[in-house]
């Protein structure tokens, strides 16, 4: 542990360095202090990022061995490329619903791409850029289901994550479904095959992710009546301003040169769903009033 | 197997037939139970090619089931040595003749026994950090919660071993002129570590499947590399949970007949708890380890 | 405190702790039963029945148990259709009670033959000498005294039990640890009092488990 806080220190030496030997020459974020703090100083000092994604979910973020693909990764790609950062010289971290607040908070991540909704009560303790992608819970049902959506779900057993958000909204909006609870999502999907389960519900995104997998070919649809809204975004320190709006701008220029679309393209647009448009009116202000 | 020898008489020619009819509809009940659940599987579709060809790739070993094992052994390793050390400074705690040092240690050890590790884990990895102002990383939380817990299953087995040294070791090293420190140091420890050393292979087995307990903080253990990351990749979880559970199956046996071997050499050293030294016994460990 | 002043988050504390109760107390019946009948397996003159008992011992003391109790979700419910009740709760609750037994069985089983290798081998040779079965010598001589040498261990396998029923989480049973798991998530600022609630519960419930087990050993100890 010791030698880890000796690293941390020399870490916080040299970025104290690197602010201060750019502190001079303009700085990328427009912050009034001098240097460029946050990911933005980071990323221009040390060349290097820590970025947080998943690695269970298929399309979005799932770790193949010691490599991570998927549509979060490209986004986390473009966004490190804006900042000046080569994809060689990211690191990434798996990160699980429940711990990317504190990892960010801790710093143990510089960036959250995760199939990270924002929403109020997160925004107290982190920044959003983003988002990136509009994405809505729905549910994931047998090829040959007659399920048809959300308020027919009375009786029936749905699965989801323990503690997550899709879950905890079947609980409070549908009280009378069954909820199966797992770890992770791809415990549901043998259960929803076998017909042990009526449906698997989360967001729409990572539902396709999952149907579009090979040995699942065929055999699952997406109900496709989204009943929620979740907009993923970026998470980023709450008090990195400068970072997010970076981010935010270097998602414009994505939405408008191509490279948007070529990730999806990438990964999710396999299955043959056209790419989304990135509507970049909805940004987020980050968290200025 | 002394003991079962003792339980009964050499089988004669009518025992040995019933034996031989209990041995066969036993088997027979068992075979067909066991093919039975073959039947269920294969009826659906367990045994599909599918789902087992992942096993043989390459790939699949060399980046999954490998270095999740690595974790997996770096973990237990790593947190044998520590409660180890663990064990002993609370053993010798808990025996010290001051009571501020006594009583503390006795706490902390019963404490750390009755909670639950994937509670400890959790903790470490969520709460510790809003203490020390920093992250711990999935590694060290497992490894920590470990320490703990087998740290002070340790120290109460040491404590054990210790007090089961004869005292007239003790009584020698202090009419030598031996210091209360040196005695413990150089008489009692040593002699109870290797009456011990079964025990402590024994707990090297407990901790080495704790460890899959990883999951809740994600530590890219066997269990999460092998079962879940791959079954994300290719939907084979149940293939996935009978290979993984083999190699845990495999990896412990060894240990487990490791201990056993050690127990039974230990016990040929006379100097052992001296009730025991009096009939042959089989090979049963000295201390259970606590699952 | 704040947190358990909220009357859902105590209620879901307690029916946390309900669960681990009865998973408890149904599991420990059903792994000493076992447990005391695969160790009578492994004593006894038929050679497939130590076999059977020793690989019991061997396969499930040497799997991490959250490797059984997805076994016992994903095998025996999924896979073999073994429904144990229609309430999914109910359900998951008793699939977690076998795999929790089958277990602890196995330790059951070797705590209880350890206990029966303290007897000395002259009782065995008596009784066996006055001309009593195995299943005779065992019940009558052997299992009364080695009944009380593993009252110990025995303690040691119940708490460690209770501690083990946490792992039923993971086929989605809301116990303890899901219940302390979704309140650090939903109070981030509050995950030290959380944690020493559920900690100090379980110190409350099994400290004093252990010392009553110690208490009843030396009572009951058999002075040779």
């Amino acid at each position: 542990m010791r030698y880890k806080r000796v690293a941390a220190v020399a870490a916080a030496a040299t970025l104290a360095l690197g602010m201060s030997a750019c502190g001079g020459d303009g700085d990328g974020g427009g912050s009034g202090s001098g240097g460029a703090k946050g990911i933005v100083g980071k990323a221009q000092s040390q060349k290097k990022l820590v970025i947080g994604v998943k690695a269970d979910q298929p399309g979005l973020g799932i770790q193949t061995g010691s490599q991570y693909e998927g549509f979060d990764v490209e986004i986390a790609k473009i966004v490190a490329k804006g900042l000046g950062v080569d994809a060689n010289n990211i690191e990434w971290k798996t990160t699980v619903s429940a711990n990317r607040e504190p990892f960010i908070q801790q710093g143990t991540v510089d960036l959250v791409v995760a199939t990270y909704t924002i929403n109020d009560e997160r925004k107290q303790k982190i920044n959003f850029a983003g988002p990136y992608f509009i994405a809505g819970q729905d549910l994931l049902v047998k090829a040959d289901s007659t399920l048809a959506g959300p308020e027919a779900l009375d009786g029936k057993t749905v699965c989801s994550v323990t503690g997550s958000t899709p879950a905890k909204r079947i609980q409070t909006e549908h009280p009378k479904a069954k909820l199966q609870q797992f770890d992770s999502y791809s415990k549901c999907l043998p259960l929803l095959e076998s017909g042990k389960i009526d449906a698997v519900t989360t967001d729409d995104i990572i539902l396709a992710g999952y149907a579009a997998q090979s040995q699942y070919a065929g055999k699952f649809k997406v109900v496709g009546k989204p009943f929620s809204s979740e907009p993923y975004g970026i998470g980023l320190k709450k008090d990195d301003k400068d970072g997010c709006e970076k981010v935010n701008e270097i998602l414009k220029t994505a939405a408008s040169d191509g490279s948007y679309k070529a990730a999806w393209d990438a990964t999710l647009g396999k299955s043959g769903k056209a790419a989304p448009e990135l509507d970049t009116t909805k940004l987020t202000n980050c968290g200025s009033v | 197997m002394s003991t079962s020898t003792v339980l009964y008489d050499h089988p004669g020619p009518r025992a040995r037939v019933r034996n031989a009819v209990l041995s066969v509809v036993f088997g027979v009940g068992l075979a067909a139970l066991l093919w039975w659940v073959y039947a269920k599987f294969d009826q659906a579709g367990q045994w599909e090619g599918d789902l087992w060809k992942p096993f043989t790739e390459a790939s699949t070993w060399t980046q999954f089931i490998w270095p999740g094992l690595r974790q997996t052994l770096l973990a237990a390793v790593t947190g044998m040595v520590l409660s180890l050390t663990f064990g002993i400074l609370f053993a010798v705690g808990r025996l010290s003749d001051h009571r501020w040092v006594r009583i503390p240690a006795g706490a902390i050890v019963e404490f750390f026994r009755a909670v639950p590790l994937l509670i400890m884990i959790f903790f470490i990895f969520y709460g510790v950090p809003f203490l020390i102002q920093g992250p711990v990383s999935a590694f060290w939380s497992v490894v920590i919660g470990l320490t703990l817990y087998n740290g002070s299953v340790l120290a109460e087995a040491f404590r054990a071993g210790i007090r089961s040294i004869p005292t007239g070791q003790a009584e020698a090293a202090y009419a030598v002129g031996m210091r209360k420190s040196q005695v413990m140091q150089l008489i009692l420890v040593p002699q109870a570590a290797r009456a011990m050393l079964p025990v402590i292979v024994s707990q090297l087995v407990v901790l080495l499947k704790d460890t899959a307990l990883g999951y809740i903080v994600a530590f890219p253990e066997l269990l999460q590399r092998g079962v879940n990351d791959l079954s994300a990749n290719r939907g084979n979880v149940v293939a996935a949970a009978i290979v993984v559970a083999m190699i845990y199956i495999v990896i412990n046996s060894m240990l487990t007949t490791l201990a056993n071997w050690l127990d039974r050499r230990t016990r040929r050293r006379a100097f052992r708890i001296p009730k025991q030294a009096t009939a042959p016994r089989d090979d049963t460990t000295v201390t259970e380890p606590q699952g | 405190m704040h947190v358990f002043a909220d009357p859902t988050n105590l209620d879901a504390y307690l029916s946390g702790f309900l669960w681990i109760l009865k998973l408890t107390g149904s599991s420990a019946v059903l792994a000493l039963v076992l447990g005391v009948l695969l160790a009578a397996f492994r004593v006894s003159p038929v050679p497939v029945l130590r076999g059977f008992g020793a690989a019991w011992v061997n396969i499930f003391r040497n799997t991490p148990l959250t490797l059984i109790i997805f076994f016992c979700y994903f095998g025996l419910f999924t896979t073999l259709g073994l429904t144990l009740s229609d309430d999914l709760d109910q359900n998951n609750y008793w699939l977690g009670v076998v795999g929790l037994s089958v277990y602890t069985a196995a330790f059951v089983c070797e705590a209880v033959r350890s206990g029966i290798n303290t007897v000395p081998p002259g009782q065995a040779e008596a009784a066996r000498a006055i001309g009593l079965t195995f299943f005779q010598t065992l019940r009558i001589v052997v299992l009364p005294q080695a009944g009380r040498a593993v009252v110990a261990p025995l303690g040691s396998v119940l708490i460690a039990l209770c501690k083990n029923a946490t792992i039923v989480g993971t086929i989605g049973l809301i116990e303890a640890s899901s219940v302390m798991k979704q309140l650090i998530n939903d109070n981030g600022d509050a995950v030290i009092p959380i944690f020493l609630v559920f900690a100090g519960t379980f110190a409350a419930l099994l400290i004093p488990t252990g010392y009553f087990f110690g208490w009843l050993a030396n009572r009951l100890a058999v002075k040779r």
